[in-house]
């Protein structure tokens, strides 16, 4: 079968670094006109240094085709972590191999005193999050806490580690909808550096995961790259190009694209290319002006105030309240798998959005479809 | 550098697919039809004499310039189709197909859950199939997942010379495809098929416009350039249009701060 490794492969790294260089301030002005039709030439002119000086125009062009598109709604979802056991080593993750932290999977018990939590901060969406143990937390554990959550939630999304073709036909017939699944970089050299050892080190099985889930028939698959592990705008290239390739394939499906974004000094690793928050506004525009449709996604890694902002500038769906621990939201104790920067409750982001003329979305689905 | 456009196993340098109905006579279409430089020439199965192949059309078009796309029209429903396209590929020496299944004989408007079928079968049959439909960006994709060589959405109702009141749905048909995509039936002018082009549709198919025009000849030279003008364009990109920065309240002034 052909996948997006073949296309990957045609492609230089190198060659796309320089692309970005060349580019001039004529085929930005090009590019701002692709009114949510683009081409990836026009996203490419979007997220090169020569769009900087266009920020702020990009910004209201992408909040005009945003609110047509998407309204003045915000879809709301909470991370669930059911698991913080790993095989891997991921030399940015607080869930790493390496880090001496006691490891927690949670019982169906468990998971529905987290149920009960989330429900009461009024979430009907949930991403189910674990680490990579194949031997406890795989197949037969996830499908297991899918049918026990499933009763609670209309619409249930997970990030866990790459599962084959039939696990993830199991796994949609058991009631999940969606799987997000981030490339954490496309540079492949730079890829193995980082996951050394695991099942994760396989850069092709990472890199056609989202194939084997549009064949899954999957509703909707989330992509994404770990910005700064790598430069930002080629990793940005590559997202692109996959999700183009994907939309074409796997035309049922959903999409959506997320902006995990390593900072310095959080404990970890320091980025390769800092990535600013202009240049992550940069970014998000230039996915809206180039795809109308494309669901874009922030987490509670950012900061309250870039958060309070960027709902105008593209994002159709963001996190609050998150706990990122298995079973964290029932005791509230912490050993997060990445620093949490705004701690506001659902409640008071629920209120901001509404003070700024949007409306939360908590549900956006019925299970019984 | 040459733009050239692969569809199945052949290779086109012209993007001007042609038809062969309503010309006044053979001798007139075939000098039409090589002054417009088409390397791709649709004939309806109805109209060929597989008895007499050399008394009718089909002797015309034996120049190597031409490759032959037999058609359906005619048919109404997948059965036949496949009847004709058999016939087709035994008489003419091609598993090339125009797919065409119209049941209402007043616009001839493709039925598409009949063409569908009709599609899948003749893939399977190792056909090449290119089906004629409604600008129907589902349907398109559909098809393509069935196995079709390219998708033949209609620019507005057959033989109506009105151009391209599809627009809308042809924008997301080309963007979507993973197949050649050919604007075909309603392309009126070589403006409409410039406009197809510009928009970045792999190639139109013109029959009507080139028949009936009081010179055939020199309209079949007229559509060439217009869709080599087209193409150029498209590969070139467009120059702006507008801009159109709006001043009001500033919405990435909070970077500064």
């Amino acid at each position: 079968m052909a996948t997006f490794y073949d296309i990957f492969s045609k492609y230089n790294w190198d060659d796309l670094s320089g692309k970005l260089q060349e580019i001039t301030a004529k085929d930005v002005e090009r590019a701002l006109l692709a009114n949510g039709k683009g081409s990836i030439d026009d996203f490419i002119a979007l997220i090169s240094p020569a769009a900087e000086p266009y920020l702020e125009q990009m910004a209201h062009l992408s909040h005009n085709l945003t609110q047509k598109r998407f309204g003045n709604t915000i879809q709301m979802y909470v991370p669930m972590y059911l698991s913080n056991e790993c095989q891997n080593i991921c030399t940015y993750c607080g869930f790493s191999l390496d880090n001496k932290i006691p490891r927690i999977t949670l019982s169906n018990d468990q998971i529905l005193k987290e149920v009960k939590v989330i429900k009461e901060m009024g979430y009907d969406h949930v991403l189910l999050v674990t680490g990579e143990a194949n031997k406890t937390v795989g197949y037969d554990y996830i499908k297991n806490a899918i049918e026990v959550i499933r009763p609670h939630f209309s619409h249930i999304s997970m990030e866990v580690q790459p599962l084959d073709l039939e696990e993830y036909e199991g796994l949609a017939k058991a009631g999940l909808n969606t799987v997000l699944v981030y490339q954490e970089t496309y540079h492949e050299e730079t890829y193995k550096i980082h996951h050394p050892k695991g099942k994760k080190s396989n850069f092709q099985y990472r890199i056609e995961t989202p194939d084997r889930l549009g064949e899954a028939g999957m509703y909707k698959i989330g992509v994404g790259s770990l910005l700064g592990l790598e430069d930002w705008r080629v990793d940005s290239i590559f997202t692109a190009l996959h999700l183009d390739y994907l939309e074409k394939k796997y035309w049922k499906t959903k999409y959506s694209v997320s902006f995990p974004r390593l900072r310095p000094a959080e404990g970890f690793i320091e980025p390769k290319v800092v990535m600013t928050d202009r240049n992550l506004v940069q970014l998000i525009c230039a996915y809206r002006l180039w795809n109308g449709e494309v669901e874009l996604s922030l987490s509670t890694r950012e900061s309250k105030k870039f958060r309070d902002h960027i709902i105008k500038l593209g994002i159709t769906s963001m996190s609050a309240g998150s706990r990122t621990n298995p079973g964290g939201y029932d005791s509230n104790e912490s050993l997060e798998q990445f620093e949490i920067d705004d701690d506001r409750s659902p409640a008071e982001i629920a209120e901001m959005l509404k003070s700024n003329g949007y409306e939360p979305v908590w549900k956006d689905w019925d299970k019984a479809m | 550098m040459q733009d050239y456009l692969k569809i199945g196993d052949k290779t086109f340098s012209s993007r001007l697919f042609t038809g062969t109905g309503k010309f006044s006579s053979p001798q007139l279409m075939q000098k039409a039809l090589l002054a417009s430089g088409s390397e791709l020439v649709t004939m309806a199965l109805k109209r060929v004499d597989l008895d007499h192949k050399e008394d009718n059309m089909v002797s015309y078009l034996e120049n190597p310039q031409f490759n032959l796309l037999p058609n359906t029209s005619g048919v109404r429903t997948a059965k036949e189709a496949i009847f004709a396209a058999q016939l087709a590929r035994e008489a003419l020496g091609t598993n090339w197909l125009k797919l065409e299944i119209h049941p209402d004989p007043k616009y001839l408007l493709p039925d598409p859950i009949e063409t569908l079928a009709a599609a899948e079968e003749l893939v399977k049959d190792g056909f090449i199939v290119l089906p004629y439909i409604h600008a129907d960006p589902v349907l398109c994709k559909r098809l393509e997942d069935v196995g079709v060589a390219a998708v033949m959405p209609l620019g507005s109702p057959i033989g109506s010379n009105s151009g391209l009141k599809t627009k809308s749905f042809l924008e997301i048909i080309i963007q979507q495809s993973n197949v050649p995509v050919i604007v075909d039936a309603g392309i009126g002018a070589p403006s409409h098929a410039a406009e197809a082009m510009e928009m970045g549709a792999d190639a139109v198919l013109v029959n009507t416009a080139i028949a009936v025009a009081a010179d055939p000849v020199a309209m079949g030279i007229a559509f060439k350039m217009a869709v080599e003008a087209g193409r150029m364009a498209f590969n070139a990109k467009l120059g702006i249009q507008s801009t159109s920065a709006k001043a009001s309240s500033p919405l990435t002034a909070f970077l500064e701060d």
